[in-house]
């Protein structure tokens, strides 16, 4: 499938903003994992939504946004939105298995409906009033080469542009016994159907294992957190030039993406 | 392209496979039954799959084990679905087969039940629990991989009540950009405790077995159900299609739909066109049909706005409840089912159609032939799904 990226936004330890992982991916600048930024940046939702807008979707509506900014599109009605998270947002799910194991059980309806996979997508069809499809996908460690998949199939079959944003925030005790993610990553991606030879990215499935790529001088830490897999495919965009990534998929498979 | 329904199952409440679903919906037999999931807590009807306990998974994948996998493991044995998927996989090959699950809970009951073990000496969770396997959201979808050692596209699709409806969305697409030659669509759904206390949260489950469409209608009952579809692009012997998918969001509101079905009609307008259907083509429709008082009210706005008032129409969720991630895998079987055999099922539960819902709402099902039609899974979030079936010949 060839698709165009026209826009990229990253939220990380050592990424704070796109320009800045740019400059670390393409070698102009040393990884520096103290480099933070607070928050994404922030997305204007009804009084009540933004009160109880999870730190999750937060995140993925932030940096969704900046990835909108960055491919320069103003109205993202007609953006369709692929949203996907291994973990979803393990805060809201531990409240909630708190909440439950008292006696007798406790409920939010709040925290309820926050606690869908889909949360995110929903508060950014609210936020930017947008009717157009929205998808949510777990592929615990593949989640952002199957987003990647499916995106890139959303734009080659329908003919619109996609915006991807894949995110994972560190478990709280005790779910990080269980998963134990330690650094946030969270990244948007805009994608439109192939037009420019310069933004074209060629993406297909390899068929069989490969070695994932994984950017130098980025510590591998950051690979337990499913979202940083898509950090060669940033480096791939942000080096300009022609080559090939290998991204991890499920089973004896990978996801390859080239430049020409 | 559109793609065929090699091999269909479904397994919930009211039976084992197809023929225990379509013998319960020609003989108008629901399975709901007084709630006793998870103690004394819920004054409700819920659709148990019985006897769960007992299933026990393959040799080999004993890590996997909880609720959810054990009744996907137990609907992959009915209809001969194991089998299809192996002789498919023999056919295209592990990695030419696209693997899309629908679910909005999956393994959560486990990490439920984990936490009930903490107290307050002993904060940790017990030791043992798999989270990958059995309790993350990827799992149903981990199991049916490694189960078939499958390679192709996958992912689980979680967009709550609408999920296994837009897992047929994501498999289409899949075969189409050619990222795969056949698909398995899936969907499952057990009891928990985030769901039971969640819908009794937002006042939102009936006391009585659910009544879709019904005047006196006053909240879902939830159930629990697993199935497949095999896709195929070759028709084989498969006598229904999937024509079109058509997906939106509501924009409105997180827990509630729009009141006039905005988003819906929007999905069930890019249904008809993907499939290359008229709106006089639709023989009946599977309503999404929850049985809560704004939902039912909403769709038949959606439905009359795009289709008019007079096109065939039913809710089926009151056989064995609302399976919320699974319910659109559920009723796309039963709409297949309905062309297949020629019938329209009933509304179980609806004696006195609601006043304010002007649409054709069979309540006691027919013999009738079905071409086409369309079925509805809308979801928390404002996500809409359509499906459109057709009869291949």
């Amino acid at each position: 499938m060839k698709v165009d990226v026209l826009g990229c936004a990253v939220r990380a330890p050592g990424f704070p903003d796109w320009p800045t992982a740019r400059r670390v991916l393409t070698g102009g600048a040393q990884y520096d994992r103290d480099a933070v930024r607070a928050r994404a940046a922030s997305v204007a939702l009804p009084a009540n939504e933004q009160r109880r807008l999870p730190a999750t979707a937060r995140d993925a509506l932030g940096v969704g946004a900046e990835a909108l900014a960055d491919a320069r599109i103003d109205d993202a009605r007609d953006i369709a939105t692929v949203f996907a998270s291994c973990g979803s947002d393990g805060e809201i799910t531990h409240q909630i298995c708190e909440a439950l194991a008292r006696t007798p059980p406790q409920m939010s309806p709040t925290r309820f409906h926050n606690s869908v996979h889909n949360a995110p997508g929903g508060y950014w069809s609210i936020a930017f009033r947008s009717h157009a499809p929205s998808t949510s996908l777990c592929a615990f460690e593949a989640s952002f080469s199957s987003a990647l998949l499916e995106a890139a199939a959303q734009v080659a079959t329908e003919q619109r542009r996609v915006l991807l944003v894949v995110y994972d925030l560190p478990y709280p005790a005790p779910l990080s016994s269980l998963w134990n993610v330690t650094m946030p990553f969270c990244v948007g991606i805009v994608l439109a159907p192939h037009e420019s030879a310069h933004r074209a990215i060629e993406i297909e499935m390899a068929g069989e294992r490969h070695e994932a790529s994984w950017p130098e001088g980025v510590p591998s830490e950051l690979r337990t957190n499913p979202a940083a897999a898509s950090l060669p495919l940033l480096a791939l965009v942000a080096s300009g030039r022609p080559g090939r990534v290998v991204l991890p998929h499920a089973g004896e498979n990978a996801v390859l993406v080239s430049r020409a | 392209m559109r793609a065929h329904f090699r091999h269909m199952t479904v397994t919930s409440a009211l039976g084992r496979g197809c023929d225990a679903m379509l013998r319960a919906l020609r003989e108008h037999r629901g399975a709901l039954a007084r709630n006793a999931f998870a103690g004394e807590h819920y004054d409700t009807w819920t659709g148990v799959v019985e006897k769960l306990d007992g299933v026990a998974l393959p040799i080999g994948m004993e890590r996997f084990d909880c609720r959810s996998n054990r009744l996907m493991e137990l609907a992959l044995l009915q209809d001969g679905f194991a089998d299809a998927v192996l002789a498919t996989r023999e056919k295209h090959g592990a990695h030419r087969i696209g693997l899309y699950v629908g679910t909005s809970s999956a393994g959560i009951l486990e990490v439920e039940l984990g936490y009930r073990v903490r107290n307050d000496q002993v904060r940790a969770l017990p030791d043992g629990l798999r989270y990958r396997e059995a309790m993350n959201l990827f799992s149903p979808a981990a199991y049916i991989a490694e189960r078939f050692r499958l390679s192709g596209p996958m992912a689980v699709v979680s967009s709550a009540c609408s999920s296994s409806a837009k897992a047929f969305a994501s498999a289409l697409r899949a075969m189409r950009a050619g990222l795969c030659d056949a698909a398995i669509v899936g969907g499952v759904e057990t009891l928990c405790l985030t769901t039971l206390h969640g819908f009794a949260s937002l006042e939102l489950l009936s006391r009585a077995p659910c009544r879709p469409c019904d005047a006196g209608r006053d909240g879902i009952s939830l159930g629990e159900a697993a199935g497949f579809v095999l896709l195929t692009r070759d028709a084989g012997d498969a006598v229904v299609a999937l024509a079109g998918y058509g997906e939106s969001s509501d924009a409105h509101h997180l827990s509630t739909p729009h009141p006039e079905g905005a988003g819906a009609a929007m999905a069930m307008r890019a249904a008809l066109q993907m499939a290359g259907m008229q709106a006089g083509d639709v023989d009946y429709v599977n309503l999404h049909g929850t049985a809560t008082r704004t939902n039912d009210v909403a769709e038949d706005a959606a439905i009359r706005a795009v289709l008019g008032n007079a096109v065939p129409r039913s809710a089926t969720k009151a056989w064995m409840g609302h399976t919320l991630g699974a319910a659109g895998l559920v009723e796309a079987v039963i709409t297949a089912l309905a062309i297949r055999h020629g019938f329209i099922p009933g509304t179980l539960n609806c004696s006195t159609v609601d006043p304010a819902i002007h649409g054709n709402v069979e309540r006691a099902g027919r013999a009738a032939p079905v071409r086409a039609a369309l079925t509805n899974s809308f979801g928390f979030g404002g996500s809409n799904c359509t499906l459109a079936l057709q009869a291949v010949r």
